[in-house]
Parts: C-alpha cells; sequence; structure tokens
C-alpha cells in the first residue's frame, strides 16, 4: 500500500482484504443488537451497545454467528459440568433462552451473569465445576489446531530439504523470516548464552499471540473472538513466562532480590519493591495483552455499533455517520493488524527481556558490585 | 466484573490446549526450524569467510606475481648491461693488444731499419775508400809536376771525399 511498483498489486490486495474484513465485519455484526434475544421489533428499540460490546468480548455457551429475521443462527457448542448430581453433558442449544434443564441454567443475576448455575438446597445459584467448550474455548482449540499445522508444516519442509542447499518455499518462507527476527534479534538478544532452551517457548508464545490475535480480526465463524482479549488467556501466558523467569534462574537472581547490594537502612525497602516487582512483570504481561486486544474489539465494535445508533436519527445523518464508521472501521481494521503483531511481539520481547534479567551472570554481578561500592566511596 | 476475573473452566482449557501446542511445536516444530536456520547461517558465515580468505589468497597471489614480474625485469636489466660491459671490456681489450701489438711490429721495423742502414753505411765507407784510392790512382797518373797543384788538388780531393759523409752523418 505503501510502496509503489512491484508490490502494487500486494497493496490492492490488502485494500480489498481490509474492505472485506470490514465490510464483512459491519454484516456480522449489524446482526448482534438482536442477540440479547430479548429484542423483537428493532424499529422501536433503543440499540444496547454496551450489550453488543459486552455480548462480544465475552466468553458464550454457543457460538452466536447471526439473526435472520427473528431466527438465531449460532452454533451449539458442548456444556461438560460437574453438578451436585454428577457430570452432565449436552448441547447449549438446550439452554437456550433460558430454558432449564437437568437443574441447570444460564444465570441472569448479576454475580454470576452468562453462566452455567444451579440452585442447592437453600435456593442459591451456585456455579458448578464448568469445563464448557465455549465459544473461546472452541476458537483456541482451532486456532491452536491452525497454529500447530502451520508450524508443522514449516518444520516438515525443513526436515525433507536441505535448508542448505534449497531457498524455503510455501509456509516455510512465510515462516521463516519472522522465526529468524523472533529468535535472532528478540530472544538471543534479550537473553544472550544459552537462549536456545527458551526459545521454543517464546517462539510458541509468540505465534499462539499472533495467530490467535490475527484470528480474532476475522468478523466470520472461525475468527472473530476475543481470545487475547480474554484476560484468563493472558492469565495463563504470563503464569508461563512467571514461572520460566523464577524456576530457570540461579542464585545471583534470589541474592539481587533478598540481599541487594544497598546500604543496610535500603534494604528492606528494596527486597520488597524487589518482591513486588516479581510479580508486577508478569502481571503487566498479562494486563498490556488482555487490555490492548479487548480495546481493540471494543473500538471496532463501537464504530460499527454507531451506524444503528445514528441510523434512527434519519437518513442523512445515518448514511453519513454510516461512511464515516465504514472507512473508521477499515482503519481500525488495519490498526488492529497492526496491533495483533505489535502485542504479541511486545508481550515475546518483555519476557525474554525479564528471563535475560533473572539470568545474572556473576562477572556482570561482579563489575556491578565494583562500581556500586566505588560510588559508595 | 467478569471480565477481569480468570474463568475456571476456560483456565483448564487454556492451560490444556496450551500445554499440548507448546509441547507439540517445542518437540517438533521449533527446534527443527531454528536449528536449520542456525545451521544455515553458520554454513554463509562460512562460506563468506572462505571467499573472503580466497579473495586476501589472490591478492596476495597478484601482489606475487607482480613481484615476480619486477624481478624477472631487474635481472634481464642487470643482465643486459653485464652484457653490455662484457663487450665493452672485450673491445677495450682487443683494442689494447691490436696498439701493442702494432707497436712491437713498428719497433721491431725500426730495428731492422737501423741494421740496414749500419750495413749501408759501411758499404758505403769501403766504397768511398775504394774510389778515394782509384781517384789517388788517376791524380797520381795525372800532372803531378808542382807541388802547390798537388797539395791543391789532394784538399780538394779530400774536401769533396769528406763533405758528403759529414752530410750524411
Amino acid at each position: 500500500m505503501i510502496r509503489i511498483g512491484g508490490t502494487m498489486k500486494f497493496g490492492f490486495g490488502n485494500i480489498i482484504l481490509s474492505l472485506a474484513i470490514a465490510a464483512a465485519s459491519v454484516t456480522a455484526y449489524a446482526a448482534e443488537p438482536a442477540s440479547d434475544g430479548t429484542v423483537t421489533e428493532a424499529a422501536d428499540e433503543e440499540v444496547d451497545v454496551q450489550e453488543i460490546i459486552f455480548g462480544h468480548i465475552g466468553d458464550s455457551y454457543e457460538w452466536h454467528i447471526t439473526d435472520i429475521g427473528d431466527r438465531r443462527i449460532s452454533i451449539p457448542l458442548p456444556v461438560i459440568v460437574r453438578s451436585s448430581t454428577g457430570w452432565h453433558c449436552f448441547l447449549s442449544s438446550k439452554l437456550e433462552d433460558g430454558a432449564e434443564y437437568e437443574g441447570l441454567y444460564i444465570s441472569s443475576s448479576e454475580a454470576n451473569e452468562g453462566k452455567i448455575v444451579e440452585k442447592n438446597a437453600a435456593g442459591e445459584e451456585v456455579r458448578p465445576f464448568d469445563i464448557s467448550i465455549t465459544k473461546n474455548v472452541l476458537a483456541l482449540m482451532i486456532n491452536s489446531l491452525i497454529l500447530v499445522v502451520l508450524i508443522l508444516c514449516c518444520s516438515r519442509w525443513y526436515r525433507k530439504h536441505d535448508a542448505l542447499s534449497e531457498a524455503p518455499r510455501g509456509v516455510a518462507a512465510l515462516f521463516e523470516p519472522v522465526i529468524a527476527m523472533i529468535n535472532d534479534d528478540v530472544i538471543k538478544d534479550a537473553i544472550g548464552p544459552g537462549y536456545a532452551k527458551y526459545s521454543p517457548y517464546l517462539l510458541t508464545v509468540f505465534f499462539f499471540i499472533l495467530i490467535n490475535n490475527l484470528m480474532g480480526i476475522v468478523p466470520f465463524f472461525p475468527g472473530g473472538a476475543n481470545v487475547t482479549g480474554n484476560i484468563t488467556i493472558t492469565f495463563v501466558l504470563a503464569v508461563g513466562t512467571f514461572i520460566l523467569t523464577n524456576f530457570t534462574t540461579n542464585r545471583h537472581y534470589w541474592k539481587d532480590i533478598f540481599w541487594p547490594d544497598v546500604p543496610l537502612w535500603l534494604k528492606p525497602i528494596l527486597i520488597i519493591i524487589e518482591i513486588f516487582g516479581v510479580f508486577t512483570k508478569p502481571f503487566a504481561l498479562m494486563v498490556r495483552l488482555f487490555a490492548n486486544i479487548m480495546a481493540g474489539h471494543s473500538l471496532i465494535l463501537c464504530i460499527v455499533a454507531m451506524i444503528f445508533i445514528t441510523a434512527k436519527l434519519g437518513a442523512a445523518i445515518g448514511g453519513t455517520m454510516t461512511v464515516v464508521s465504514v472507512v473508521f472501521g477499515i482503519f481500525m481494521d488495519c490498526l488492529e493488524l497492526l496491533v495483533a503483531f505489535i502485542q504479541a511481539y511486545v508481550f515475546t520481547m518483555l519476557s525474554a527481556v525479564f528471563i535475560g534479567l533473572a539470568r545474572v551472570h556473576p562477572e556482570a554481578e561482579k563489575g556491578a558490585s565494583i562500581i556500586n561500592s566505588s560510588n559508595r566511596r | 466484573m467478569s471480565l477481569l476475573l480468570p474463568d475456571s473452566g476456560l483456565l483448564f482449557w487454556m492451560v490444556l490446549i496450551f500445554a499440548i501446542v507448546f509441547a507439540i511445536l517445542a518437540k517438533f516444530g521449533f527446534p527443527v526450524i531454528t536449528q536449520m536456520l542456525e545451521k544455515r547461517r553458520e554454513y554463509i558465515d562460512n562460506s563468506l569467510r572462505v571467499a573472503k580468505e580466497a579473495d586476501a589468497k589472490i591478492g596476495q597471489l597478484m601482489q606475487e606475481q607482480e613481484r615476480m614480474i619486477a624481478q624477472a625485469r631487474e635481472e634481464q636489466n642487470r643482465i643486459l648491461k653485464e652484457a653490455a660491459q662484457v663487450r665493452d671490456s672485450i673491445i677495450s681489450n682487443a683494442q689494447a693488444q691490436a696498439h701493442e701489438e702494432a707497436r712491437k711490429i713498428l719497433d721491431d721495423a725500426k730495428v731492422r731499419i737501423e741494421a740496414e742502414k749500419e750495413s749501408a753505411l759501411r758499404e758505403i765507407r769501403s766504397q768511398v775508400a775504394l774510389l778515394s784510392v782509384k781517384v789517388a790512382e788517376k791524380v797520381i797518373r795525372q800532372d803531378l809536376s808542382s807541388d802547390k797543384s798537388q797539395m791543391d788538388l789532394v784538399y780538394k780531393m779530400l774536401d769533396e771525399v769528406t763533405a758528403p759523409a759529414k752530410d750524411k752523418n
């Protein structure tokens, strides 16, 4: 798009792709206002933007695709629940429209909204042990499958071909530069010697986040789920980094935390700060990824919802705002493509940096302590 | 705020799925690729190094060649100069020898001429003596009437005889 000449064709391809994405998102989200099931007369009904947005970025027991007229079109997903009466396994279509099935129903109370609950003996709503394949879980499975297939295709190429005499083709050519960039420029630079032990994890994290981010931008079925914008997902990824940072480190790292090289009266304060730091680092990773992706999804939804809000205000305003929304939606989708990559990159880079910092080298530490002692004098 | 709280079911699946994905990719995926990339980088680095070395070697060889050419040229010059010297010395030697020979021949000739002259003088002297005896005979036979005229004649004869001898010596 930016370059001219040889890349022009791809530039047009990108524009067309973004247009298609934007158009598809308009159609997909257009149906969203009716998704709460209570909407019957669209003309009288206020567009509930909050409902649209939270309905999309949250999790659900079915994968809602669209509504045609009054008919909901959604993919029912398996509900797997262990309640007080034992294991239950059925399709979520049984729970549609607040129906109760085997003592279970989808709560509409403040505390457990949208979750499967049952009534206990005292008549209170309690959540059973719930490992249902929800929309996010299914999206996670699909995206993971795509990721595994792509990466295995790539590694298969390297197994079957002699990389020393052939340039990579196909999937390998697509992934090689990205893998090389992450591996050499991010992981190797941040961790230093001994980086090879960590690179499979960090590469997995990078591509895992990237593929989930990208699939989240696709507005129709296999994509569109807000996976990386879900705090559970980022929590697990951050815990992974936390474990890797703190459990593969050496004694110098722990010495720096519990007996830092500072005057004695500063030690208690610094120890507390250091211990906080151990937890805030992965916490920041978790929140950054979650907030960025969720905000991106929300923003695109807001822009699209604007069409339906302004449609009530008359043809002129509605029409103008539609054009504005579509243009802005295209812009946001392009931006999200960028953000999808940047957030995956940032997560990987910071993880690598944290791991690198935790692997304090004795020489470096000695040098630092010499500097410190000379400063004190 | 369910949005900010991890959900147990999703957590379960996420841990499971991520663990499986990580296990598969860490075993069969990324190490293969990164190792290959590393190998290829090493290969490229190696090739570049070898090429650089070969380049340096070629440069060295070129220098060597230039040096050898210069040396050969110098040698040629030296040989030519030597040849010229030899030629010059031969010529001058020959000239000196020729001079010597010529001088020797001339000396020989001089000695021989001297000897010839000696013998010729001796001949002349004997001839003169003979002639003077003959002249004396004739004078004696002619008019030796008066003393005075006799003596005049003798002196005159003697002058005549000695004058050419004096001139000759």
